[in-house]
C-alpha cells in the first residue's frame, strides 16, 4: 500500500487497504483490538447517549417554559435532571474526547502502531457499554432523581428511584476510564517513535496526557465513594447517615475529590484540540509551546486541590473554606495562559474560517466567559448567594457546551477525514457552527441572568417573573439543538457520499496526516523518525531544542 | 524495572524483618504508650510498606519512573486526607450555632496530637 | 487487491512480543509501567475508604476501640504472618524463573503462594466472620447492639461497618490474585517461562505484594486500636 504524500485525492477509499475496509463482518468489529476500530465504536455509542442526553435536556427545556412546569410533575422533573447531568457527565463528556479522538489519534500522532494494551482498550469500550446498558435500564425502569451528585442521605435512605441501576452504571463506566487513561499514559511514556520527544508531542498529546493522569487519580477515588453509598442503600447500614454518626458532607467531600478534577477531564481534551486547530488554521506555530505544554499539567494536578468550593455552604469549615478558595484562584492561572497563548497564535497569523476554526474561535470565547465566571464562584462570599442558582448552571455550560462540546465538534470535523477518508459538506459545516454558536448564548446567557436575580436551579417551577428569560432561554436551545443536529445529518451522510478525503487536505503539521486517509490498519509500514519540532508551517522560525 | 538480580538471601532477610516488625506490632499494642501506640503502629507499618516495596516489589533497583509513579500515588492519598482532615476537624472552631459535629470533637486533639 | 492487510515481515507473530512493540523489552517495560500504574489506582480505591475510617476514627476514637476489641487479635496476626510468607514465595516463583531453574520449582512456589492465599481467606471466612454472624456484629445480617457501648453503639457499627467493608474489600482482591496465580501456573506448567521471559511472573508479583501492602495497613488500623493493654485502657 502506498504512503501518498502528494494532496491527490484517493479515486475512493475502498480501493485502498485501511483499517475500515481491511477485514469485514461484525465479529471483526466487536473482536477488534486495532485502535481507530475502536475509536469508531466510541464514537458511535457516545454520540447515541449525547442523543440520550440530549432528549432530556430538550424536555427540561420545554418544560421550563412555563412558571408552573409545562410537562411534568415536579418528581419527574427532577428525574429529568439528574438524568440529563449523569449521561451527559459520565457518558458524553469524559469519555468524548480521549475515547474517540483521543484513541484515534495517540498512537498515530506519537509514530506507534497502536496502544501499549490494545485488548484493554477493547475491554475499555465493553466497560462504557456496560455502564451505558445499566444506565438506560434505569432510565427506562423509571428514572433516578438524586442529580448527578448522587448526595446521602437521600440517594442512601429516602430516594425510592433506581439509584442502585444508576450507580452501578457510573462505577462501571469509571472503570472504562481508569483502563483509558492507564494505556494513554503508558503509550505516551514507552512507545513514542524514534526523535519524537517530550517537547516534540503534538499539545494534544499533552492534554491527554494531563487528563489520563487525571483519570487515574480521581475515578477510584469516586468509584469507592458510589459503592460505600450504594452498600449503604442495600444493606441499610449507616456510613454517611447522621442518625448513625455519620457524616454526609464526608460523602461531598470524596464526590467531589473526582468530581472537580472530573471537570478538568471535559476541558483539558478540548483544550488540546484547540492547540492543535489554531495553529492549523493560522498557518502559524503556536505561541509559547513550553507554557501551553506545562499549563496542562499545572492544572492536572491543582485541580485536585480545589474541590471544598462546591461545598462553601454545606456548612464545611470556614477555614477549609478559605484554603479552598485561594487555591481555586490559582486554578484560573494556567487555563488563561492557555488563552493568552492561543490568541498570541492568532496574531499576524494567515486566519481561514474552515468550519473547525469556527468552532475553535467559539472556544475560546465562551470557554474565557465561562472560566471569569468561575472566579465569582471561587469568591466565599459571592459565592453564597450564586450557589444553587442559574448561575452555576451557565457557568458550566458555557465551559463544558460552549468550551467542550464546541471543541469535540472542531475535532470531529478536523480529523474526520482522517478517521473516515471523506470530506463533509464545507458551507453546512460551517452554517452549523454558527447556528451551534448563535443558539448556545440564547440558551445560556440569560441563565447567568436568571441565576443573579435569584432563580434556583433544579427547581421544576417559579416565580413568574423569570419567565421572559427562561423562554429566551429555551428558545436558544431549540436552535442548539438544530445545530447539533445538522452535523449529525451531513457528516453521517458524506460517510457514503463525501468526496474522497487526500492524506492532508488542511495542510496540517503532525505524524498522522502523513498516513493515507483512512489509514492503514498498521498505520505506518515503517515507524518514522521524527526530525522536526511540532507545528513547524512554514514561514515560522523553528527553534531546534536540544 | 530491571533485570537487576536479586539474591534469595535478601528476600528471606526481608520476610524475617517482615514477620518480627508484626510480632513487633502485635506486641508493642499490649502495652500502653497512650497516643504513641497509634504512631508506633503507623512507623510500623510503613516500615514494613518499605521493606515490601524495595525489596520484593523491586523498586531500590527500579527507573526513577517507578518512583515517581508510587510516591504521586501516596502523596495524591495524601492530599484527599489532609484535606478533607481540615475540614473535618476544624469545623467546631467557628462557634457558629448548629454547626454539625460542634459536640463531638474534643477527643481528636489527643489521638492526632 | 486482497482483502485482508498484506502481511509483512511486521506481521509474523513474535511468540515473545506483541506486534505494536518494537521489541521484547519496550514490551516489558510497559507491562511493568502499567501495573505499576494500575496499582496506584487501586491505592486511591482503597483510598478513599481509608480517608473515611481516618475521619470516623477521629470523630470516634472510644466507639472505635471498642469496636476493634471485637476482633480476634490471634486472627489478625496470623493472617498478616501467612501473607508475608506468601509474597516470600511468590518473589521466589519469580526468582527461580529468573536463575533459569525448572518449571517445576516455579509451579512449586505458585501452588505454596496460592494455599498460603487460600489459608487467608479460610481464617478469614470461617473463624472471624462467620463467629462474628453468630454474634450478631455484622452490620446488615442480625446486628445487635449491646449494652456495654451505651452512646457510642451507632459508632461501633460503624466500625464494623469499615471492618467489613475494607477486608471485604481486600479479600475479593485477594481472591482475584488467586485467579491470576492459577492462570500463572498453567502457563509455568506449558513451558511459557524461562531466564529470558518472565515478565508476566514479575507484573503479577507486583499486584501480590500490593494487596499484601494494603494488609500492612488494615492489621494494625483495624485490630491494634487503642491498645490491648488490660490495664484499664480504653
Amino acid at each position: 500500500m502506498s504512503r501518498a504524500v502528494a494532496d491527490l485525492p484517493a479515486a475512493s477509499s475502498g480501493s485502498q487497504v485501511n483499517y475500515l475496509n481491511a477485514r469485514y463482518g461484525i465479529k471483526s468489529w466487536l473482536l477488534t483490538t486495532d485502535h481507530k476500530r475502536i475509536a469508531v465504536l466510541y464514537l458511535g455509542s457516545i454520540t447515541f447517549m449525547f442523543l440520550v442526553g440530549g432528549i432530556a435536556a430538550t424536555l427540561m427545556r420545554i418544560h421550563l417554559i412555563d412558571p408552573e412546569g409545562a410537562l411534568f410533575q415536579p418528581e419527574t422533573y427532577n428525574k429529568m435532571f439528574s438524568i440529563h447531568g449523569i449521561v451527559m457527565v459520565f457518558f458524553f463528556l469524559v469519555p468524548s474526547i480521549p475515547a474517540t479522538l483521543g484513541n484515534f489519534l495517540v498512537p498515530m500522532m506519537i509514530g506507534a502502531r497502536d496502544l501499549a494494551f490494545p485488548r484493554i482498550n477493547l475491554l475499555s469500550w465493553y466497560l462504557y457499554i456496560t455502564g451505558a446498558l445499566f444506565m438506560l435500564y434505569a432510565i427506562m425502569a423509571g428514572g433516578v432523581d438524586t442529580g448527578w451528585t448522587f448526595y446521602p442521605p437521600y440517594s442512601s435512605i429516602y430516594a425510592h428511584t433506581h439509584v442502585i441501576a444508576a450507580v452501578l452504571a457510573v462505577f462501571i463506566a469509571g472503570f472504562s476510564s481508569i483502563l483509558t487513561g492507564l494505556n494513554f499514559i503508558v503509550t505516551i511514556h514507552k512507545m513514542r517513535a524514534p526523535g519524537m520527544t517530550w517537547f516534540r508531542l503534538p499539545l494534544f498529546l499533552w492534554s491527554i496526557y494531563a487528563t489520563s493522569v487525571i483519570f487515574i487519580l480521581g475515578t477510584p477515588v469516586v468509584a469507592i465513594t458510589l459503592l460505600l453509598m450504594g452498600l449503604e442503600r442495600l444493606f441499610r447500614v449507616g456510613i454517611f447517615d447522621p442518625a448513625l454518626g455519620g457524616d454526609p458532607i464526608l460523602f461531598q467531600h470524596l464526590f467531589w475529590f473526582y468530581s472537580h478534577p472530573a471537570v478538568y477531564i471535559m476541558i483539558l481534551p478540548g483544550m488540546g484540540v484547540i492547540s492543535e486547530l489554531v495553529p492549523c488554521f493560522s498557518r502559524k506555530r503556536i505561541f509559547g509551546y513550553g507554557f501551553v505544554a506545562f499549563s496542562s499539567m499545572a492544572i492536572a494536578v491543582i485541580s485536585f486541590l480545589v474541590w471544598g468550593h462546591h461545598m462553601f455552604v454545606t456548612g464545611q469549615s470556614i477555614y477549609a473554606g478559605l484554603i479552598f478558595s485561594v487555591l481555586s484562584f490559582l486554578v484560573a492561572i494556567p487555563s488563561a495562559i492557555k488563552v493568552f497563548n492561543w490568541t498570541a497564535t492568532l496574531y499576524k497569523g494567515s486566519i481561514s474560517y474552515d468550519a473547525p476554526m469556527l468552532y475553535a474561535l467559539g472556544f475560546i470565547g465562551l470557554f474565557t466567559m465561562g472560566g471569569l465566571t468561575g472566579l465569582f464562584l471561587a469568591s466565599l462570599a459571592t459565592d453564597v448567594h450564586l450557589n444553587g442558582t442559574y448561575f452555576i448552571v451557565a457557568h458550566f455550560h458555557y465551559i463544558m457546551v460552549g468550551g467542550a462540546v464546541m471543541a469535540y465538534l472542531g475535532g470531529i470535523h478536523f480529523w474526520w477525514p482522517k478517521i473516515t477518508g471523506r470530506l463533509y459538506p464545507d458551507a453546512w459545516a460551517r452554517f452549523a457552527a454558527l447556528v451551534v454558536f448563535v443558539g448556545f448564548n440564547l440558551t445560556f446567557f440569560p441563565q447567568f441572568m436568571l441565576g443573579y436575580l435569584g432563580m434556583p436551579r433544579r427547581y421544576a417551577v417559579y416565580p413568574s417573573e423569570f419567565q421572559v428569560l427562561n423562554v429566551m432561554s429555551s428558545a436558544g436551545a431549540s436552535i442548539l439543538g438544530i445545530g447539533y443536529l445538522i452535523p449529525l445529518i451531513y457528516l453521517i451522510w458524506s460517510m457514503r457520499y463525501g468526496p474522497a478525503a487526500g492524506p492532508n487536505p488542511w495542510g496540517a503539521t503532525g505524524l498522522e496526516w502523513q498516513t493515507p486517509s483512512p489509514p492503514p490498519t498498521e498505520n505506518f509500514e515503517e515507524i518514522p523518525v521524527v526530525t522536526e519540532e511540532a507545528y513547524n508551517y512554514p514561514g515560522t522560525e523553528v527553534a531546534v531544542r536540544g | 524495572m530491571s533485570e537487576h538480580f536479586v539474591p534469595a538471601k535478601t528476600y528471606i532477610l526481608v520476610f524475617v524483618s517482615l514477620l518480627f516488625l508484626t510480632g513487633l506490632t502485635t506486641g508493642v499494642a499490649y502495652i500502653d504508650l497512650g497516643v504513641f501506640n497509634t504512631v508506633v503502629a503507623l512507623v510500623i507499618a510503613v516500615a514494613k510498606m518499605m521493606l515490601v516495596v524495595l525489596f520484593f516489589m523491586h523498586m531500590k533497583y527500579s527507573s526513577g519512573m517507578t518512583r515517581v509513579v508510587v510516591i504521586a500515588g501516596l502523596f495524591w492519598l495524601a492530599i484527599m486526607i489532609s484535606l478533607t482532615l481540615a475540614d473535618e476537624l476544624t469545623r467546631w472552631w467557628t462557634p457558629t450555632a448548629g454547626a454539625w459535629g460542634t459536640s463531638m470533637l474534643l477527643p481528636f486533639l489527643v489521638l492526632l496530637s | 487487491m486482497a482483502e485482508t492487510a498484506v502481511p509483512s515481515p511486521l506481521h509474523e507473530t513474535h511468540p515473545e512480543h506483541a506486534h505494536q512493540f518494537e521489541d521484547k523489552e519496550q514490551q516489558r517495560e510497559a507491562g511493568t509501567l502499567g501495573m505499576w500504574t494500575f496499582l496506584i489506582t487501586e491505592i486511591m480505591f482503597f483510598g478513599g475508604m481509608f480517608c473515611a475510617y481516618v475521619i470516623y476514627r477521629s470523630l470516634h476514637p472510644h466507639a472505635f476501640e471498642l469496636g476493634s476489641h471485637l476482633l480476634e487479635v490471634k486472627f489478625g496476626a496470623t493472617n498478616t504472618a501467612v501473607l508475608i510468607c506468601s509474597s516470600l514465595t511468590m518473589a521466589m516463583a519469580i526468582h527461580s524463573a529468573q536463575v533459569g531453574k525448572s518449571k517445576g520449582t516455579i509451579i512449586a512456589f505458585l501452588v505454596i503462594t496460592m494455599l498460603l492465599g487460600l489459608t487467608f481467606i479460610g481464617v478469614k471466612l470461617y473463624f472471624e466472620w462467620y463467629h462474628d454472624y453468630l454474634e450478631h456484629i455484622v452490620p446488615g445480617f442480625g446486628f445487635m447492639n449491646r449494652g456495654e457501648w451505651g452512646a457510642d453503639a451507632p459508632q461501633v457499627q460503624m466500625f464494623m461497618v469499615f471492618y467489613f467493608f475494607m477486608t471485604g474489600l481486600h479479600a475479593l482482591h485477594m481472591v482475584i490474585g488467586i485467579g491470576i496465580l492459577t492462570v500463572l501456573t498453567i502457563m509455568a506448567a506449558r513451558d511459557r517461562f524461562s531466564s529470558r521471559y518472565f515478565a508476566p511472573l514479575d507484573i503479577s508479583g507486583l499486584y501480590w505484594h500490593f494487596v499484601d501492602i494494603i494488609w500492612i495497613y488494615l492489621f494494625p488500623l483495624l485490630y491494634l486500636i487503642g491498645g490491648r493493654y488490660t490495664t484499664g485502657g480504653h
